[in-house]
């Protein structure tokens, strides 16, 4: 069986900087995998490259089977259909009210008629635990957690394939986030979908993950189950998941000294 | 010796860098236009565009000419009247205005009102992420945001100087009339006598040209915006210098094109 999400050998500079330096990486459907890592590892240039938002300097990254690499626009337009993505920041859309972020990718990526569209963008919104009465305010309108839990209305509204996080509890309070964590594993398991999450918050990690990849420095280290994580003699592992400032991770970089 | 070397390293480098900028708004001016003729379109934002690009600007653009033709024929009263040529005004009103003033001063002033705006609002787009949620929910960006703009900018501009037109030439013949003595009659008869359909055509073009580059640079730099307030502030400065110092080149190529 051909895997999701499958990255071989990617790799991505910028400029002079080698930001990925061979990242291999692999999803089975239906499968929620968590890359953990901490800050400029290269943890969100991986996730935008199966996105497609940043093109790879070489390496393969395919989907179903299929490279995605070297789409046209408007065939990554196509695939896009299929993904769902959280942004770390929520990333709404600001000149629209709520129901309409939410139903966006139904109006213009489905060319679903509006008032159907608003239908199920009312159902997302009370999904993810918020009334009814939110759908005509706007997104400034609307605190931090809420912000998050709209996005992720928008993120599953399309019913995608695959779902993308993108730090999904940064910023917010321990309880909002640990909702977040709650709706994001009922959502998966919901719609069957395979996920794909980046963050540095463990207790998320645990959470959400059915499988975890440590990635530091450009290459993917280290990959197990939440189990395995915690029974592994993986000195980076280690530092990381005891946060621990003395380690591999930090020894070998300018971080400490 | 190294200075010498290390000077023309540094010339070479700035201008390889310039180029290689010309290079990158070419490439985003040609993928933005190609856009243009591919759906789906988006009409409510075009139709929104209009309204901020061409409406919104109707008072900046009309307070502009009103005063700048009043200006004109005050100043070209009292040279020429060196020169006993004071009846020239009428003629000197309707041609400096059509041909140059209202379209490079609305060009510009519309440098400052939209391309500001749509460098900041599509920098800031770029900045939280809304660019790339764009593109996850299968819409491009170029159709949803650039091209509106670049039409908006492309066809309001050129309403925006023909009604400027209109009115600077009201200014100058309400200063000609009331301050300067002219009789009504002659002057009118003279400024329509004077005006022949390609300084109008011309001064339009003009602004076709300017509407389109001010929408692209506003664009362009909210696009490629840098990082946080500072990259958009950044983007905000640069979409409105370089589309000021284009309007002035342009203005220059196309006059040249047009009248020799």
């Amino acid at each position: 069986m051909t895997a999701k999400i499958e990255m071989n050998n990617v790799v991505k500079s910028f400029g002079s900087k080698e930001v990925l330096k061979g990242i291999n990486l692999s999803i089975e459907k239906g499968e929620s995998l968590v890359i953990i890592g901490g800050s400029g590892t290269g943890k969100s240039v991986t996730l935008k490259c199966v996105l497609g938002l940043i093109k790879p300097d070489s390496g393969s990254i395919k989907i179903d089977g299929q490279e995605i690499t070297t789409l046209e626009t408007h065939e990554h337009d196509i695939l896009m259909r299929q993904f769902g993505m959280l942004f770390q920041g929520g990333a709404l859309f600001d000149s629209l009210p709520v129901w309409e972020n939410v139903a966006f990718g139904l109006i213009h990526g489905q060319k679903m008629d509006k008032i159907s569209a608003r239908t199920i963008a009312l159902k997302k919104i009370k999904a993810v635990g918020m009334d009814e009465s939110v759908a005509d305010l706007y997104p400034a309108e609307l605190s931090g957690g809420m912000q998050k839990r709209i996005s992720l209305a928008r993120a599953i509204a399309t019913t995608p394939d695959v779902i993308f996080f993108d730090e999904p509890t940064t910023g917010l309070d321990p309880i909002m986030a640990d909702v977040i964590n709650n709706l994001i594993r009922q959502c998966v398991k919901d719609l069957g979908a395979t996920a794909m999450t980046i963050t540095h918050d463990m207790a998320s990690a645990r959470k959400i993950a059915d499988k975890i990849a440590m990635i530091h420095d450009g290459q993917i280290i280290w990959s197990g189950t939440v189990e395995e994580m915690d029974n592994t003699d993986n000195l980076y592992i280690e530092q990381f998941i005891h946060g621990r400032a003395e380690g591999p991770i930090t020894n070998n970089s300018d971080i400490v000294a | 010796m190294t200075l010498l070397l290390n000077s023309c390293q540094n010339i070479g480098a700035t201008l390889l860098g310039f180029l290689a900028s010309i290079g990158r708004v070419a490439f985003f001016a040609g993928q933005s236009v190609g856009h243009i003729f591919k759906g789906p379109f988006f009409v409510r934002n075009l139709l929104r565009q209009f309204m901020d690009i061409g409406y919104y600007s109707l008072p900046v653009v009309g307070l502009t000419a009103l005063f700048t033709g009043m200006v004109l024929a005050l100043q070209s009263y009292t040279g020429f009247s060196r020169f006993n040529a004071e009846g020239a005004v009428a003629a000197v009103v309707i041609l400096s205005i059509t041909r140059e003033l209202a379209p490079v001063l609305a060009g510009l002033m519309v440098a400052g009102r939209v391309g500001a705006s749509i460098a900041a609002e599509i920098g800031t787009m770029r900045v939280t992420e809304q660019i790339d949620a764009l593109s996850t929910l299968s819409v491009n960006p170029y159709k949803y945001l650039i091209v509106p703009r670049i039409l908006a900018g492309t066809l309001m501009l050129p309403i925006l100087v023909l009604i400027g037109d209109l009115i600077g030439v009201f200014g100058g013949y309400l200063v000609s009339i009331h301050v300067l003595d002219f009789g009504v009659g002659s002057y009118l008869s003279q400024s329509w006598d004077t005006l022949e359909t390609i300084d109008v055509v011309s001064g339009l073009t003009k602004a076709a040209v300017f509407g389109f580059l001010v929408s692209l640079m506003g664009c362009y730099h909210g696009f490629n915006s840098g990082r946080g307030a500072q990259g958009v502030g950044a983007a905000t400065t640069n979409a409105v210098v370089s589309s000021s110092i284009l309007i002035l080149v342009f203005n220059y190529v196309i006059t040249q094109v047009f009248f020799s």
